[in-house]
């Protein structure tokens, strides 16, 4: 079953990217949205975890909510893919269920 | 009254969560009082001071054009922490340009933002009379 | 209470603040002033019209204070004091001329 995890605080101020990492299987993709966008950004202490975790699940940020805090899409980590709301509701659309991490 | 100095600190993210603006509201109410006021962003607060932030999509308010007036305000000593700024990718360049005024110094305009280590800034939070945490 | 300008029915808070800012048009300051029998004159409309860039720029109405040293500093020292604001604006330079320029009451002002 293809799962969509969305998490929507800091990676910096609460452990829902991490609890989301450890649980998530395989082949589901991940929607950072809200505050869990800073979690996209290139150059941070997590980079590397998210990274790593793009092997085995896609990964996806929204735009509006990046932009509402200044960061623009050079600033987002190679492999992630920017969607706009519409893009949001494909994806709740194209998986069997959604999870989310708050 | 005797002039005490205020710092109030921001730890949160701009739009996920109110503190971020009741912390700007509150800062310029007080700043009515005239008392010796600074600022200090650390954690994700940083993120309150980027530039370029446009919430036209979010349907919020974008409040960040305000922290460009605090100068009008007297309230210039925005102490930003470098470390983190580091964890989180970003140099004082991904921030706001942010100045005042200096009364004393002709109005010439002067940066607000000082990016300082931890070290300096527990040592300036340790000189307030009164901390306010957001 | 809502007020009427050129037929349309436009939505205040209880102290007759607007309610949205895009309601806003000459007409509506107009109305407003004529409501607390004030008329509006050059010196009025120039008050009027710094706040309303203060506010396209900063997003937040000015404290009265702050109002005034901006003033002075734009429109000459003759205007930055609150004595030539206050005859303006008797009910409060900030609050009064803030309703009229359609924005929201001053952050702090009681």
């Amino acid at each position: 079953m293809a799962m969509l995890h969305t998490i929507n605080k800091s990676p910096f101020e609460r452990n829902s990217l991490d609890s989301c990492l450890r649980l998530a299987r395989d082949g589901g993709s991940v929607l950072l949205i809200e505050d869990g966008v800073y979690a996209a950004t290139k150059g941070t202490k997590v980079a590397d975890k998210v990274t790593a975790a793009m092997g085995r699940m896609k990964f996806y940020v929204l735009g509006p909510d990046m932009k509402a805090r200044g960061i623009s899409e050079d600033k987002i980590l190679d492999g992630i893919q920017v969607v706009d709301y519409g893009g949001f509701v494909d994806l709740v659309a194209e998986h069997d269920n959604v999870q989310s991490w708050l | 009254m005797s002039v005490k100095k205020f710092m109030y600190v921001n730890r949160k993210a701009p739009y996920g969560t109110i503190y971020a603006l009741e912390s700007l509201e509150v800062v310029l109410i007080g700043a009515a009082f005239e008392q010796d006021v600074s600022l200090a962003f650390v954690d994700d607060g940083v993120y309150q001071l980027m530039k370029g932030q446009d919430t036209s999509e979010v349907g919020m308010k974008n409040f960040s054009p305000t922290y460009n007036a605090l100068g009008d305000y007297d309230v210039n000593k925005l102490y930003v922490e470098k470390e983190s700024l580091e964890e989180r990718g970003l140099t004082v360049d991904d921030l706001m340009p942010l100045t005042y005024e200096d009364e004393n110094d002709d109005y010439k305009e002067k940066p607000s933002i000082r990016v300082v280590t931890s070290e300096e800034l527990s040592a300036i939070m340790d000189e307030q009379d009164v901390v306010l945490s957001f | 209470m809502p007020i009427e300008v050129n037929g349309k029915t436009l939505e205040t808070d209880e102290e007759g603040y607007l309610a949205n800012l895009s309601d806003w048009s000459p007409e509506v300051a107009e109305a407003m002033a004529k409501a607390d029998g004030q008329e509006l004159t050059d010196a009025h409309w120039e008050v009027i019209n710094f706040l309303r860039e203060y506010y396209e720029e900063y997003q937040i109405a000015p404290a009265v204070r702050v109002l005034t040293k901006a003033i002075g500093k734009k429109l000459g020292a003759d205007k930055g004091n609150s004595k030539y604001l206050y005859e303006l604006f008797p009910y409060g330079p900030a609050k009064q001329a803030c309703k009229y320029a359609g924005l929201p009451k001053p952050t702090g002002c009681v």
